[in-house]
């Protein structure tokens, strides 16, 4: 673990991109950046990997589109027959279009509700878990960039100068030795 | 500036030869008589629905020969309908592809879009057949009216006064107001299209945004103007050719199909100019945009015709229902194989964020949609002209080809006469920039 970790905190988006860059060019590593809103092009400057998020969504869609065909199947074949508007209930193939927003709907429903669900688990968040942040302020209006370092404190708080920050605080992290 | 190679002018030109020949050979070879009507089927049917059509018409035949005679000046009447409906579907969807890139454009004008404007001489280019187009169709809509095919039944004094439901709509049904009607709405488009022209060629070199802002004012006008005489276009052009049947959304699903297609369109040609090296300033981010439309307004057309489709299968009113009977049955691989070239492949390829930028996935895509919605346009209006006695042969493809070359020719020309880039746009810059 590094011993030392610096908070530059900005007020504007393009500042905090800008910022991102440079530190980024000057080969520094950047642990987290927290910000109230999702920031174009961020994760592109970050150099984040590509989210795998998106073959998730199309996985769980998947999923719910099968299990509306076997849900409807079940209803209105199976178990329950019912005649509506005079259309017997004795084969899927020809009530298909009856279940078609129900498919629809399960395919969306799905696909949110278990990618909102794995973006949760994969972000380490649950309920009444404790913020993370170190700065409430990062829920409001500021940008913060944390860098986790062991060298000289010095040349990285000039270089952070240089962008258009508003404040620098550094911590000393507390030393985890069971020496 | 674009300019018009020899080999794009040899290319169009040759394709309207061989459209104008097939159309011909299409016109040639429709029976002149009910006599002639009889052998081409005759000689259609000896494989294998020999034996089913027999007995169809042995059974009529035993019931009344009346019905047979009328049924055979029915099939007389569909066959020599089919060039002209061939005529008709290929005329209408060119047409309505460049229809459908001016609502996109008004769109782009009205909302004042920021990433579009690189791509608004693109667009102008492709309404550039509206005026050529609209002549076409306004004249084939009048030769309609002088009975000269048998497209539009309720032209037909005799049909209407034996049909109830046509006379209760003879009021609407009337060839001069159809006429007046459909001057009406080509001129309004017209119009548009002309003003915002020139507005954007003369903000090119103007020093303030004056004609801008005039685009914008005639833009939004035209949307409100467009959505009211789109609907009943569809209704006057296509939907009246069934006079029996409506639906409420027609004027929507129609305008999906060609929403689509002129974005595909839009998308197709700046790929083509980009190979060409024109338009140094589209890159990716515009394509990738395009190509979102495309996916979304392909999701939005199978929503439409599912409406249309459920309502009237849940329902299952006799009158209503004879709409999706005829196409089920005697049209069902054009009718289900729209659903896969429409719905299913533009939806499954386009999906991926990362392909809607790759050109050759836009092509591929493009080329099928735009075959899946002539197919559509097809399935509406042939059901209604040529009934089961349809093929996409000759006629077809010649019309196809013919309007296809003309379209190509007119467009390419089109772009000759004004610069690529709209740089006096005040949105330029911005869309310059524009990063997804």
């Amino acid at each position: 673990m590094s011993e030392k970790t610096l908070h530059a905190i900005y007020d504007d988006d393009d500042k905090l991109l800008d910022a991102v860059k440079k530190i980024k060019a000057a080969k520094y590593e950047i642990d987290e950046v927290y910000t109230p809103f999702p920031v174009h092009g961020l994760e592109k400057a970050l150099g984040l990997k590509d989210t795998r998020i998106a073959i998730t969504s199309f996985i769980y869609g998947c999923i719910g589109f099968c299990f509306a065909i076997w849900m409807m199947n079940y209803i209105m074949i199976l178990d329950w027959p019912q005649n509506i508007g005079g259309k017997p209930s004795f084969s899927y193939i020809e009530n298909m279009p009856a279940f078609v927003p129900i498919m629809f709907e399960l395919t969306v429903f799905f696909a949110a509700h278990l990618m909102v669900i794995t973006f949760y688990l994969r972000s380490k968040l649950w309920p009444f878990k404790k913020a993370e942040n170190p700065m409430p302020e990062t829920t409001d209006d500021k940008f913060l960039i944390e860098i986790k370092f062991d060298g000289n404190e010095k040349e990285l708080k000039k270089l952070i100068n240089k962008t258009d920050v508003l404040d620098i605080k550094v911590h000393i992290n507390k030393k985890i030795n069971h020496e | 500036m674009y300019k018009l190679t020899k080999n794009i002018k040899i290319f169009s030109f040759s394709l309207m030869i061989i459209g104008l020949v097939g159309l011909g050979y299409g016109f040639y070879t429709a029976p002149h008589s009910i006599e002639e009507s009889k052998a081409i089927v005759a000689s259609n049917s000896h494989g294998e629905h020999t034996s089913d059509h027999s007995e169809d018409i042995n059974e009529l035949d035993h019931k009344d020969d009346e019905h047979s005679v009328s049924h055979d000046e029915h099939v007389y009447h569909q066959l020599s309908n089919r060039p002209w409906s061939a005529l008709y579907v290929a005329a209408l969807f060119f047409f309505l592809i460049s229809l459908g890139t001016l609502a996109f454009y008004a769109i782009q004008r009205a909302s004042q879009a920021g990433w579009s404007p690189v791509l608004y001489r693109v667009m102008e280019g492709i309404t550039g057949y509206l005026f050529p187009g609209s002549i076409i169709i306004i004249i084939f809509l009048i030769l309609c009216t002088l009975h000269l095919n048998h497209l539009f039944i309720w032209m037909d004094p005799d049909v209407v006064e034996h049909d109830k439901i046509i006379k209760a709509k003879s009021g609407y049904l009337d060839s001069q107001f159809f006429i007046a009607r459909a001057i009406f709405y080509l001129l309004g488009w017209n119009l548009y299209r002309y003003f915002s022209r020139k507005f954007s060629i003369a903000q090119d070199k103007s020093k303030d945004i004056s004609n801008h802002k005039k685009n914008f004012k005639i833009s939004a006008g035209f949307l409100a103007f467009f959505i009211v005489t789109e609907s009943m276009m569809s209704w006057d052009w296509i939907m009246s050719l069934d006079p029996h049947w409506f639906s409420t959304l027609f004027g929507w699903y129609v305008f999906a199909s060609m929403f689509v297609s002129g974005i595909t369109v839009i998308a197709l040609l700046t790929i083509f100019l980009k190979s060409q090296g024109y338009l140094s300033k589209v890159n990716h981010n515009h394509l990738h945009d395009l190509a979102k439309f495309m996916f979304g307004v392909s999701i939005f057309w199978a929503y439409l015709w599912f409406s249309q489709f459920m309502l009237i299968w849940y329902a299952n009113i006799p009158e209503e229902v004879t709409y999706f009977i005829t196409r089920i049955e005697d049209y069902s691989l054009p009718f289900w194989g729209m659903l896969v070239t429409n719905l299913i492949f533009p939806f499954l390829v386009l999906m991926n964020s990362d392909y809607k930028r790759i050109n050759w996935f836009i092509v591929t895509t493009g080329i099928v949609i735009l075959i899946g919605h002539y197919i559509d346009f097809y399935n509406m209006i042939m059901p209604s002209t040529v009934g089961d006695q349809w093929y996409i042969g000759v006629p077809e493809i010649g019309g196809i080809l013919f309007f296809g070359g003309l379209f190509i020719y007119i467009v390419l020309n089109t772009l000759t006469k004004a610069p690529l880039e709209p740089s006096g746009d005040p949105l330029f810059k911005e869309s310059e920039k524009f990063v997804y």
